[in-house]
């Protein structure tokens, strides 16, 4: 007890200095926005399992670790390192930053067609104040999240992406986060505004990865808001280094018609925390969560969703499915919150789990919180090895065991990821897929599947 | 001699399923086991191609002289046993041209072939999909996904087609289909057991399923074991009578 009072007020002071000792780029709104943020920060501290938020992920390898911040000199990273995690032929435009700083040198963000502005966050604090400041940190809220109150208390670089009224852009946006640790602890907290107005169409993805070994810290906060009828397509590829912690917050808001897919796949880090919160505050608004979690080792992942239905006649679904080999642990909590006002509510959530080792642990809560009457919510939550008929199936035409395991978990995952409509998203999380269970790619189907599609595997 | 058989009993849990089962299979063969539900015939087949969670605790089955027990279930595919299932799987994601293209070249590197590459690969199976009246569109489909009752039983042959095996055993592979489907993968059947190096054991509830493949030794399967063999004509004895006579003769000779 008393040593994790000591353990939080030794790291919170040791963030709160370097907050006060560096900020880069100053405007008198964002400094109060980073002080309130960092004094929250110090009030609370790094949550403890005492917390049922956090009862399953115990983040004090972070409180007790001291991070100093990453930096980026421009000569870390050549783009033959970089390739594996770009996008670079098959984007509309890929910002790169390396720990947590905008890096120019491995960016391309020329040609932005017309309706589209992208820029860094350091960037818009110095040229776009006013526009920065009528959105960021309006949706993520510190006193949720003690992790979004430090992360806004460092903002100071990331991307802020702004698609104006009935703008359509068909290729990906990619922001790509990069680590580059060393033989002491990094930390960075990267921030992302994206803000899509009415009618407007266009599809986003983040990658975090890392590149060489050491510990860091990723703790990055992401804040979407669509307007009337946009619609959004958001990718989320979390391949960070071995010993990396990732957490994260994505906030969205969804407005009348808004229509939001989240895919989410948790390859990497040795400890990762998301929390996707989604409001649909509008009528008809409409949101597809998406998550994949392909972990093994002694990595832990723990998703935490939040759907909240605010409004009436609003659909969600939510596919969860997690492998999990080794002694890997891994959480899922979805919660559905369905307000009095949300009549006509269709939320359907599943989660699904495939152990493929006995020390392997998984926790999926399903939480549904219905205050409405004339709403349909339905969940379901499997946890279990792999299917015996389906093993003997594949034996059966002379596959050997080992073959059969590795099919059927690439089977088990590829039910996911041929919902993910971001073509060059879906084949790297499929190549990897492969990779890891020694298979060609030609095994992919062509076909991809509808979001929402049944779920079969 | 493909397939011996010898006083085969076997179980599941505490549950004794095959008790004493004697069967003989000859290359160019085509037998077939009917029986009433429940009488253990399944059990059989996926004894032979070694499914687990069947414990044989006597008897022996001897597949072209070797012992079929001490193979795993994919060495007795690679040997030449095939399983044409009942309810075959659904394997999404997978695509049904990768699967098959790795069955085949498991077999052949186990009967010490070369692999076939895309293009032979590709070779054989535009053969065997005109032979089965299959569209080239399901091979890129996943393995059974979504596949309706007719096509997963046509695809189970024609994965047969494709695998070329010593012995077929086809479980209830009439079930489900309707009579234009039940044609189809009965000419399916028919043309690859025209082979007389191969043979067939088919197991069915139906008499239907015989006119269209036509037996040549037909076995009565009561209570775990062979009751009564004879022609393709006790099929018909069968279908009038049902299994009744047969069981009422088994209580009056106990």
């Amino acid at each position: 007890m008393t040593r994790i009072a000591d353990d939080k007020f030794a790291d919170v002071s040791n963030f709160a200095t370097l907050a006060k000792s560096r900020s880069p780029l100053s405007r008198p709104w964002l400094d109060r926005i980073r002080t309130q943020a960092i004094a929250r920060f110090g009030a609370v501290g790094f949550p403890s399992n005492k917390l049922e938020e956090w009862r399953h992920t115990n983040v004090s390898p972070i409180a007790k670790t001291v991070f100093t911040p990453g930096r980026h000199t421009g000569r870390e990273l050549t783009p033959h390192v970089v390739a594996p995690f770009s996008f670079r032929d098959e984007s509309l435009c890929e910002v790169v930053f390396v720990n947590g700083h905008f890096a120019p040198e491995l960016s391309s963000l020329s040609d932005l067609p017309d309706g589209l502005v992208i820029r860094t966050i350091a960037d818009a604090i110095e040229k776009d104040s006013k526009r920065l400041n009528e959105h960021l940190a309006k949706f993520a809220d510190i006193n949720d999240n003690p992790f979004v109150a430090l992360n806004t208390g460092f903002i100071h670089d990331g991307a802020l992406i702004l698609l104006q009224r009935g703008a359509t852009v068909e290729m990906p946006i990619h922001l790509l986060f990069l680590a580059t640790p060393g033989k002491s602890p990094i930390a960075s907290h990267p921030r992302v505004l994206v803000i899509a107005e009415e009618n407007s169409e266009m599809s986003i993805v983040e990658t975090y990865a890392g590149i060489g070994e050491g510990v860091y810290l990723t703790n990055a906060v992401t804040e979407i808001v669509a307007g009337p009828s946009a619609r959004i397509d958001h990718c989320r590829l979390q391949q960070e280094g071995e010993e990396a912690y990732h957490i994260s917050t994505t906030q969205v808001h969804l407005s009348h018609a808004a229509q939001f897919v989240d895919h989410s796949a948790s390859l990497g880090a040795h400890l990762c925390r998301n929390d996707l919160n989604v409001t649909l505050a509008g009528e008809g608004a409409e949101a597809t969560l998406n998550g994949l979690v392909l972990i093994g080792e002694t990595q832990h992942c723990d998703n935490h969703t939040y759907l909240d239905h605010a409004a009436p006649n609003c659909p969600s679904h939510e596919l969860y499915k997690h492998v999990l080999s080794d002694s890997a642990s891994a959480v899922f909590k979805g919660q559905i919150v369905v307000r009095q006002i949300a009549q006509k509510t269709n939320a359907k959530q599943t989660s699904k789990t495939l152990l493929l080792s006995k020390d392997a642990m998984m926790d999926s809560q399903p939480a549904l919180e219905i205050y409405a009457d004339d709403v349909k919510c339905t969940h379901g939550s499997t946890t279990g090895p792999l299917d015996e008929q389906q093993l003997f199936y594949i034996r059966s035409r002379g596959l050997n065991v080992e073959a059969a395991k590795h099919l059927l978990t690439y089977a088990f995952a590829a039910d996911i990821t041929s919902r993910i409509k971001v073509d060059p998203v879906r084949r790297r999380v499929e190549e990897i897929m492969a990779a890891q269970h020694g298979l060609p790619r030609d095994l992919r189907i062509q076909k991809a599947a509808a979001h929402d599609e049944p779920v079969r595997a | 001699m493909l397939l011996e058989i010898k006083n085969l009993h076997a179980r599941i849990g505490e549950k004794e399923i095959l008790k004493g089962v004697d069967l003989t299979i000859r290359a160019g063969e085509t037998h077939a086991i009917m029986g009433p539900n429940g009488s253990g015939k399944s059990t059989l087949v996926h004894c032979i191609a070694g499914r687990d969670g069947y414990e044989v605790t006597e008897g022996q089955i001897l597949f072209e002289g070797k012992d079929l027990l001490a193979m795993s279930a994919e060495e007795r595919a690679r040997e030449g046993v095939f399983l044409a299932f009942q309810y075959p799987v659904e394997i999404p994601g997978v695509s049904t041209s990768y699967f098959l293209k790795a069955a085949v070249n498991a077999i052949r590197k186990h009967r010490g072939e070369p692999e076939l590459d895309a293009l032979e690969f590709l070779k054989l199976i535009k053969a065997k999909q005109k032979m089965l009246e299959i569209e080239q569109s399901f091979m890129n489909r996943a393995v059974n996904d979504g596949f309706s009752g007719g096509e997963k039983k046509r695809n189970e042959i024609f994965q047969m087609a494709v695998i070329d095996p010593k012995l077929a055993l086809l479980d209830e592979t009439d079930s489900g289909l309707d009579i234009d489907a039940l044609r189809v993968v009965s000419d399916g059947v028919n043309k690859i057991s025209r082979d007389r190096s191969k043979g067939t054991l088919l197991v069915t509830h139906y008499q239907r399923l015989l006119d269209y493949i036509v037996p040549d030794f037909v076995h009565v399967f009561v209570d775990g074991r062979i009751v009564k063999s004879g022609g393709k004509e006790l099929a018909l004895e069968l279908e009038a009578h049902g299994y009744a006579d047969i069981e009422e003769d088994l209580r009056a000779g106990v």
